[in-house]
């Protein structure tokens, strides 16, 4: 087991010094970023309550870090997947809220025509190739990608974010064994965020260290703490290096927590205490990045509080666009069924 | 009679079902802890203890395929499925083991068990969450499939489904889970494959299941302000469908419309539909309709969820054609 389970970086993705070197403009953004998935989740949610938006609504609250510690450390030419939370996901990849709060909305004006929504944000322009409803469904999506990128000789990588709970699907496995026996560049991602629904993970997994879940396949696994942007940045530039050069996958589980329930309609105080939530907001992503900016002089406090004013504003534009978009035209239900 | 929710009739009748006999046992995401994804085990926990109401890990085929070889050597398991558009992660286990086993060994095994949660579709869910599959399973000799659409039906049909040697596909719905309706106290049982009129009517035969069955009755009293008296046939078994009741019922009326939450191509509406053209051919005064979703993906927005659906006013329409009674004549010709 030891060859490949690697007890990585938890420790060294710190908030040290070194990250000054990515520069102001890009931790500035990266802060930016995760602030705005905050501002427009929880503009969501408020949307959600007024019968705005129905159907299931997964927010992505307290995992910010991990969409835009990932996205941050590839390039835009390379490809992502991921499941049903995935508004940080596509706001990370840089696809504008406009077309995503229409999406929401199930307006025409939407990234998939209305016909998508919460679970299904697709960016194919920025390769972003989607949100996938049945959990472990993606994971072979992931590895097909991954084949293409081999096939056609490209210098990309794969990301195939999942759930921990997603780990317990035959898709999971099939293909773990698929990419270590065909070298396929692809980076596994298993955001933990120690619950699947309302099954903790040790009720759900015989082995919970889910990165050593890589050792059956011969793939290497790694961990990140996923409240900390550079540990996800770290594990992801070396995973996604290792990709490039190797051609050879990667099995990352990064350690998070969802600070809301499993979707709109969870009542998670049948499975987790108010105390365990308030413990984990005090390591609230958005905040420990906060810090880092202030204490090392990155940013002023009124550059914050104008970030986060601009970002509302980004927001309440989304809003007001999808507010003002039309309805989805009702010949356009036979519209995108098969390429005409 | 007490009334109670659709939903309430089924955890009655699983909990009697465990109680009579402790070869029973539930398996299923969030079945036990969580007190059911839709609340359908709630308590289950609680009387029966952990070794019989069992939380599993998102394994469809795992736990699925688990209970079909639990089912081989005399357990009678209960799977439930967090809704059937999930069932397809297990559907090699449920088509290819538990519908063969029986055949397969000559007659040496039998597959005693009970898949069961919500079918179709609930509330702008999108393409992957919104599913009728009912045509899938009942294309498959060796599974019976049933449908119910009352709270009364609901449990005596889930009670013959435990107790039935063979696998059961038991198909619910989330939206008429707290549907109210009347209930007898105590026990009793419903047939599988028993058709059942649900409600009596001379010009028009209308054909409905599960959750249909409620939209076919707010049908049915549209049309009876225009002095059309429908008559509302309700199958509640899919396989082995028991049509005869459907046949009596068009050799009265002359005139019959189909209803289905499933698509329209090779599917149980279909079915009922050739049926019906074959077995009363003599006595149709028109062209049996069929009313069911349109053959798409079902789309998110709501306005276009509630176009692809069947509605009353569709049903209506349909009736109306067969009757030759439209106030739209074009339609009549498609
Ligand atoms: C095959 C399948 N089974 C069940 C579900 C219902 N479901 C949706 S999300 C979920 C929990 C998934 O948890 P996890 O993978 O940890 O992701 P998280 O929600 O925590 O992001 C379940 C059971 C589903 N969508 N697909
Ligand atoms: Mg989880």
């Amino acid at each position: 087991m030891s060859d490949y389970a690697v007890e990585t970086n938890m420790s060294k993705g710190s908030f040290g010094e070194e990250y000054l070197s990515l520069g102001r403009n890009k931790l500035v953004e990266m802060f930016r970023t995760m602030v705005l998935i905050r501002r427009f989740e929880e503009m969501a949610a408020k949307m959600y309550s007024m019968q705005k938006i129905g159907g299931f609504l997964h927010l992505y609250i307290g995992q910010e870090a991990v969409a835009v510690g990932s996205v941050a450390a590839i390039r835009d030419d390379d490809y992502m997947i991921t499941a049903y939370r995935d508004h940080g996901h596509a706001i990370a990849r840089g696809t504008d809220p406009k077309l995503l709060m229409a999406e929401l909305f199930g307006k025409y004006t939407g990234t998939s025509k209305g016909k998508g929504g919460s679970m299904h944000f697709f960016d194919a322009s920025r390769n972003m190739l989607g949100g996938h409803a049945i959990v472990g469904g993606q994971i072979p999506l992931g590895t097909g990608i991954a084949f293409k990128i081999k096939y056609r000789r490209e210098d990309k990588v794969c990301l195939t974010y999942m759930g921990d709970a997603a780990v317990n699907q035959g898709t999971f496995h099939e293909s773990l064994n698929l990419a270590a026996l065909w070298k396929l560049p692809v980076v596994y991602i298993v955001e933990n965020n120690l619950y699947g629904m309302g099954t903790a993970v040790d009720r759900a997994s015989a082995v919970t260290e889910l990165y050593k879940r890589g050792c059956s396949y011969g793939i290497e696994g790694m961990v990140a703490d996923g409240m900390n942007v550079f540990s996800v940045y770290d594990a992801i530039k070396e995973a996604a290096k290792k990709a490039r050069e190797l051609s050879l996958p990667t099995l990352l589980e990064i350690r998070t927590y969802r600070f809301r329930g499993h979707s709109m309609s969870d009542p998670d105080s049948i499975y987790r205490t108010k105390q365990e939530v308030e413990e984990e907001k005090q390591r609230d992503p958005i905040e420990q990045m906060k810090k880092f900016l202030l204490e090392e002089k990155i940013a002023t406090q009124k550059e914050i509080d104008d970030i986060d004013a601009e970002v509302k504003k980004v927001v309440a534009e989304a809003v007001e666009f999808a507010e003002n978009s039309s309805e989805p035209p009702l010949e356009s239900m036979y519209d995108d069924i098969y390429v005409s | 009679m007490p009334e109670i929710t659709y939903r309430e009739a089924l955890n009655q009748a699983l909990a009697e079902e465990m109680e009579r006999d402790d070869s029973v046992f539930i398996v299923g995401e969030e079945v036990a802890q969580y007190q059911g994804a839709y609340k359908v085990t709630q308590g289950l926990l609680q009387k029966f203890g952990p070794e019989r109401v069992i939380d599993a890990p998102i394994s469809e085929s795992g736990f699925t395929g688990l209970g079909v070889g639990a089912a081989m050597v005399g357990l009678r398991p209960i799977v439930e499925v967090m809704t059937f558009n999930f069932s397809l992660v297990a559907f090699d286990q449920i088509i290819n083991n538990a519908a063969k086993m029986r055949h397969m060994s000559g007659g040496q095994l039998k597959v005693p068990m009970v898949i069961r949660g919500p079918n179709g579709s609930a509330h702008q869910l999108a393409a992957t969450h919104s599913q009728s599959l009912e045509s899938f399973y009942s294309h498959v000799p060796g599974l019976k499939v049933v449908m119910p659409g009352t709270p009364k039906d609901a449990k005596g049909l889930l009670k013959s489904a435990i107790r039935d040697d063979n696998p059961v596909i038991f198909m619910e719905s989330e939206v008429i889970y707290g549907m109210k309706g009347e209930v007898p106290e105590g026990e009793y049982t419903i047939p599988i494959g028993k058709t059942d009129v649900k409600r009596q009517g001379k010009d028009v035969t209308i054909v409905a299941y599960a959750r249909m069955l409620g939209v076919a009755l707010n049908a049915a009293e549209i049309l009876a302000k225009d002095g059309i008296q429908a008559e509302i046939v309700d199958p509640m078994t899919i396989r082995p469908l028991d049509d005869e009741p459907i046949l009596e019922s068009v050799k009265k009326t002359n005139r019959c419309v189909v209803i289905t939450e499933a698509w329209p191509f090779a599917g149980v509406g279909s079915e009922i539909a050739f049926r019906v053209s074959s077995k009363a051919f003599d006595y149709l005064d028109a062209p049996v309709e069929l009313v069911s979703s349109e053959d798409v993906p079902m789309p998110y927005s709501k306005t276009l969820e509630h176009n692809v659906l069947p509605t009353p006013e569709k049903i209506v329409n349909a009736a109306m054609r067969v009757l030759y009674n439209s106030k739209d004549p074009g339609k009549s010709e498609d």
